[in-house]
């Protein structure tokens, strides 16, 4: 292209257009007569030259690209030259008049999807509200969350001392009155989830004497409407400084980038916390329910070792999943199976094991995040579907795999046998 | 001293019918409290604040309470004050209540304000109390995913008890209509807040439409028929049965499913 500060003035030159229409000329070969160049007529009018639309195809027939941009951007005007990745705007708050504070659950470290809906309705009261008002997000514990200013976080507050981490209701109750005091938020947004939200919205509720609206799912800077009497009323009232909100309460954010600057807090004093968190308990993961075991080993038509695939599951601590041929041919239990007429599963990751991916079973998996199959056939469906794919025969891979995991558990009880010591 | 469990109850609502019944979780609260009188020698209070009329409280008296306890208050009014009066001077170690009424606001907060206003802490979703030792409780909390938590806190302390916890026990109708309904004088205070809120029969929400923001025919063609596939991850041909298998236990580890 001729020059990069014709950006903004488009500046012509008259001889060289002439050339260009002028096939005869002697210089007529050293003009590039790209598509880039727009060949404006004597009235100013932009003119199109018929015979340099499209391409020749691969079979010497002429192809018009009708995609309009749409295909890939290459050369087609000089002002689509940006990157790829479409950048969005930037919303920036300077001098924030207020603040509206959301805390999200932030489930193994990540936005949910509850999360990004609270985000969304927060930035739906700051646009009722008159002045500019920035959206705080308090976030607790390990975050692995890279999304958060294009989930339209405006600041944050990232608590990830270890005083924070697994059930510390009471010490992120101090926290929440430290924001509280150095912020004085407009609102406070909790998603309604059995993830913590909930409890933490109403214990900040009961601290602040505030009367918390809870799960509400139309709410605007003046009135709020939330579910009542186990969800066969609705409540309509004036919107409360508190909101615990319901899935889906407001569309989340997916036109604006945000800052997602830090913000400092002075120190957080040391609660004397009475509630002792004694960590996980380890529970059967075959007492769990199917639909919401959070790691489920499944087996298909590709498993012929059962005494293996069962010693898999134990070893992992997985919960037992099967596919409707499993099932049929009688090796695992009717509500084993994932699928259409089986489960739905909501598991974070799904080992599926000689499952070739029916669009029966592909449907029951939907929801799940990590999927790993182990197959023969690297053309199958599951595969295309899979975060991560082994392909080979399932018994070595299990066997592999069991291996693995034992000597993991040993070095671990060594390990601890060492701290115990 | 035995220990002085109080459960709370409330009238409860049938999720398809709308009858009003015994409510699940208060259930389940009065069936732990009834446990804890096997194992711990404890006693069990079984309160309620509202009207001693009420029929529902006769399908708890017959999970085989002798007597109930009611603090009378109108339709109108606050039940925390009259609680939190209550066991202020009940001398109670255990408060047991459900997470969520299945009636009126349902908004969770009995056991919040009564933990506030006691000064007590509150021990929200439990499942299970597996130990009283030393004035010290070991006590299981449901999370999600059917996973546990055990957490141990000192009496005297609040719990909500979450649909995890043992099932209630049948009632029989006989020794519920026999059982002894008292019904106490309380504090009033009319919740005049509530007074100001338009309450109204649920409207069934929108289902969220997947909105295409598509700029051009090609692009909203796409998302109407193209599989919603996410970008294919990463295939392991040619390595061996053990590199494959460390890669998944790598993500395995990653994810955090295995300890
Ligand atoms: C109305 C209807 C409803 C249905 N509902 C369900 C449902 O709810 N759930 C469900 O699962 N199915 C359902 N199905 C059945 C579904 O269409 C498929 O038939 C079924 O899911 C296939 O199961 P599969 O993948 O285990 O077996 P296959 O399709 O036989 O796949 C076996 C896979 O294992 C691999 N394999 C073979 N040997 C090995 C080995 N040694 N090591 C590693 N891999 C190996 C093969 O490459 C293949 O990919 C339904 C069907 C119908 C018609």
């Amino acid at each position: 292209m001729s020059g990069e500060g014709s950006f903004e003035v488009l500046r012509r030159d008259p001889r060289a257009e002439w050339i260009a229409r002028n096939r005869l000329h002697p210089l007529h070969g050293t003009i590039n007569v790209g598509e880039e160049a727009e060949v404006r007529g004597p009235s100013g009018l932009i003119r199109k030259n018929p015979h340099k639309v499209g391409f020749i195809g691969p079979n010497g027939i002429k192809r018009i690209d009708r995609l309009k941009g749409n295909a890939t951007a290459a050369g087609l005007g000089r002002r689509s030259s940006g990157p790829q990745e479409v950048q969005l705007p930037l919303h920036a708050v300077e001098n924030p008049d207020f603040y509206i504070v959301v805390v999200p659950d932030l489930v193994g470290g990540r936005l949910t999807s509850q999360d990004k809906d609270v985000l969304g309705q927060a930035h739906k009261l700051v646009k009722g509200i008159d002045g500019e008002g920035a959206v705080v997000a308090v976030c607790f514990g390990e975050s692995k969350e890279e999304g958060y200013d294009t989930a339209g976080v405006d600041r944050l507050i990232h608590l990830g001392g270890e005083e924070y981490e697994g059930f510390a209701p009471e010490q992120r109750l101090a926290a929440l009155m430290q924001v509280e005091a150095q912020l004085q938020p407009k609102h406070w947004l909790f998603p309604d989830s059995v993830h913590g939200g909930a409890d933490l919205g109403s214990r900040l509720a009961a601290r602040l004497s505030e009367r918390p609206a809870v799960q509400a799912w139309q709410v605007d800077h003046a009135s709020t409407v939330s579910r009542g009497a186990s969800g066969s009323k609705d409540i309509q009232r004036a919107t409360p400084r508190i909101l615990l909100l319901a899935e889906e309460c407001a569309d989340p954010i997916d036109e604006t980038r945000h800052e997602a600057q830090a913000i400092e807090l002075a120190a957080i004093p040391l609660t004397i916390t009475r509630l002792k968190d004694q960590g996980q308990v380890a529970v059967d993961p075959n007492a769990i329910p199917l639909a919401e075991a959070e790691f489920i080993l499944s087996a298909g038509n590709g498993i012929h070792n059962w005494e293996q695939f069962h010693e898999a599951a134990e070893v992992l601590g997985a919960t037992e999943g099967a596919s409707r041929v499993a099932v049929d041919d009688g090796f695992m239990p009717r509500f084993r199976q994932v699928g259409a007429t089986g489960t739905w599963v909501t598991a974070r990751v799904y080992i599926a094991v000689g499952i070739s991916g029916a669009i029966q079973h592909m449907q029951g998996i939907g929801q799940c995040d990590k999927v790993i199959a182990i197959n023969s056939d690297a053309g199958c469906d599951m595969v295309k579907r899979a975060a991560l794919s082994a392909i080979g025969d399932s018994e070595e891979v299990l066997a592999e795999l069991i291996k693995l995991m034992q000597a993991h558990k040993a070095e671990q009880a060594e390990g601890g046998d060492q701290n115990a010591a | 001293m035995p220990l002085n469990v109080v459960s709370l109850v409330s009238v409860g609502r049938h999720p398809q019918s709308g009858r009003q019944r015994r409510a699940e979780q208060d259930g389940r609260a009065v069936e732990l409290g009834m446990n804890l009188k096997v194992v711990q020698n404890s006693q069990l209070t079984v309160l309620h604040a509202g009207a001693s009329s009420e029929p529902v409280l006769r399908t708890y008296a017959g999970m085989g309470l002798p007597e109930l306890k009611v603090l009378e208050l109108a339709e109108q009014d606050d039940a925390v004050p009259a609680l939190g009066d209550y066991l202020q001077s009940a001398n109670a170690d255990i408060v047991l209540t459900g997470v969520r009424a299945e009636s009126g606001e349902s908004s969770g907060m009995v056991p919040y304000l009564l933990a506030e206003q006691l000064g007590w802490p509150l021990v929200p979703r439990i499942a299970d109390i597996v130990s009283i030792d030393d004035g010290v409780a070991e006590i299981l909390l449901a999370l999600p995913r059917g996973q546990r938590r055990a957490v141990s806190v000192p009496l005297p302390f609040v719990a909500s008890v979450d649909n995890a916890a043992a099932e209630a026990r049948q009632t029989a109708y006989g020794p519920g209509m026999r059982a002894r309904i008292e019904g106490n004088k309380a504090v009033t205070e009319v919740d005049e807040v509530r007074a100001g809120w338009q309450e109204s029969d649920a409207k069934p929400r929108p289902k969220r439409l997947k909105v295409v923001k598509a700029k051009t025919a090609a692009d909203r063609f796409k998302a109407a028929t193209a599989k919603p596939q996410g970008k294919a991850g990463k295939v392991m041909k040619s390595e061996s049965a053990k590199e494959q298998a460390e890669e998944i236990f790598k993500l395995l580890l990653e994810e955090k499913v295995i300890k």
